[in-house]
């Protein structure tokens, strides 16, 4: 197809095809569970619909606090994620911009970033803020 | 026939082959996991249905359609119920991207003129975002199914497979950067492309990114050595305990597709895609056969290293992913950048 007659700009033909993968998958999701809720068996009571605690009687709720680690461990990846999506632009332009003899001050440019990130993970690290048993 | 309605068609037979592919792949793995752990600890595993056992996922895809769906009294039960196809349909989209052969001639019929059509679903330009995007996303369908379950193991297994997911994912990132870097493309077609004889494997160019980025899959896919997601002798079976029937055949059917694109992924970054080594301009067929083998391969280990490594604990994981694993690949993205941008060859 002549990409200047498409009706969509021919980048985004190409996810045309991921719309049709995520119809069959979700089809295939959905068909299944529907299938299982039909054709499976539908006896309950009350032990099997508790909690299992290896067969003893549930105690209490399992809606309970969690460990400061785990929020501290999601922050520090939101952190550095984002390090990261910054730093995909680059690594996906380094070799054209080396081409064009202008490698070496767009890398000191990301390399101060990633140093500013680095410093930032070497003081987490100092205050152990990535010790998980402490 | 104009030309969109046999694009559409080309389309349509590439989603239903590369799924069809993945299911039967995965459904493949359920059945070499036993086998191979049978093999590997002098036993014969499921032998009974059909020869040396080779119907057993389709058994057991039967058995789990007529188990009943149980749904917990104390569970939020919408998030119960469609945690398993948020944990499955992410990991299972990613595998649009991957590249499992050159480009094949189609055939000049109905008045279309012949074409070349890539052996991939699609060959998004932005193909490693698109699946680091997209991958992520499973772990919400862990965390939800574990925290709706409103079961204590369950809860504890959801917490730890997305402390682990992220915390791994990090490392997974930069060392694909690494390799985005040296290839100049975030295509995964062009990754492929950069590499194309044996000596210019990414392999050998960034052996540190390979080393973490396997170790890596294993922590990010919940697999043995770092399974602590569902390490039995504490957790039960984790965040799917309270789970059963086809909505614990989905977050297993999950689990196992994301460790054929993990795999997959490995294959195209590091050992040349579908490239054949010493053959240039190799027929489709023998590369997609490449490729496929250079797959197993890393099914294989997976499998292998089940029986091998003991398991770790769970703050050795967090140490190793944070305090070794992600400032090396910091490191190692630094000096390829480096590299890269002052146009030194390091090979």
């Amino acid at each position: 197809m002549d990409p200047a007659q498409a009706a969509v700009p021919p980048m985004l033909i190409d996810y045309v095809p991921v719309l049709i993968l995520l119809g069959l998958i979700v089809g295939f999701a959905v068909f299944n569970m529907l299938l299982s809720d039909v054709m499976g068996g539908k006896r309950r009571s009350i032990a099997k619909g508790s909690a299992y605690e290896c067969g003893m009687e549930p105690q209490g709720s399992a809606r309970i606090r969690l460990s400061i680690h785990y929020y501290l461990v999601a922050v520090l990846f939101i952190l550095f994620d984002v390090e990261s999506i910054f730093l995909i632009p680059w690594a996906a332009t380094a070799k054209a911009f080396q081409a064009q003899q202008l490698g070496s001050i767009v890398f000191a440019e990301i390399a101060l970033f990633a140093l500013i990130l680095g410093v930032g993970l070497a003081f987490v690290w100092r205050k152990g803020g990535l010790d998980w048993d402490r | 026939m104009n030309p969109l309605l046999r694009d559409i068609l080309v389309w349509l037979v590439k989603a239903g082959v590369v799924y069809g592919g993945l299911l039967g792949v995965a459904a493949g793995m359920t059945l070499a996991e036993r086998k191979v752990s049978a093999w590997m600890q002098y036993r014969h595993g499921p032998n009974r249905v059909g020869p040396w056992g080779l119907l057993q996922p389709i058994a057991d895809g039967v058995k789990f359609i007529f188990k009943e769906s149980l749904t917990p009294d104390g569970a939020n039960r919408w998030l119960f119920r469609f945690a398993p196809a948020i944990a499955a349909v992410p990991a299972m989209m990613t595998v649009a991207v991957i590249p499992f052969g050159p480009a094949v001639p189609l055939p000049d019929s109905w008045g279309v003129p012949a074409a070349f059509t890539n052996l991939s679903v699609t060959d998004l330009d932005i193909g490693l975002m698109y699946l680091l995007a997209i991958g992520g996303l499973s772990i919400y369908g862990v965390i939800l199914g574990g925290w709706a379950s409103n079961s204590k193991f369950s809860l504890l297994g959801g917490l730890r497979a997305s402390a682990q997911m992220i915390s791994y994912e990090l490392t997974l990132i930069l060392t694909i950067l690494a390799v985005v870097a040296l290839s100049g493309s975030l295509s995964l077609r062009g990754v492929v492309e950069a590499q194309p004889d044996f000596w210019e494997w990414n392999v050998f160019h960034q052996p540190l990114a390979f080393v973490l980025f396997s170790i890596a899959a294993f922590a990010e896919t919940n697999r043995h050595p770092f399974d602590f997601a569902e390490c039995e002798p504490e957790l039960v079976s984790g965040f799917h305990t309270e789970y059963s029937s086809m909505r614990f055949a989905l977050f297993a059917l999950g689990e196992y597709c994301a460790m054929v694109v993990m795999a997959s992924l490995w294959t195209t970054l590091f050992l040349g895609g579908y490239k054949v080594p010493f053959w240039e301009n190799a027929p489709w067929f023998v590369c997609v056969a490449a490729f496929c083998a250079k797959t197993s391969l890393f099914l294989f280990l997976y499998l292998w290293v089940r029986w091998t490594l003991p398991r770790f604990r769970f703050d050795q994981l967090m140490h190793l992913g944070w305090k070794v694993f992600l400032p090396l690949a910091l490191v190692n993205l630094f000096l390829t950048g480096a590299a890269v941008s002052y146009g030194v060859d390091l090979w």
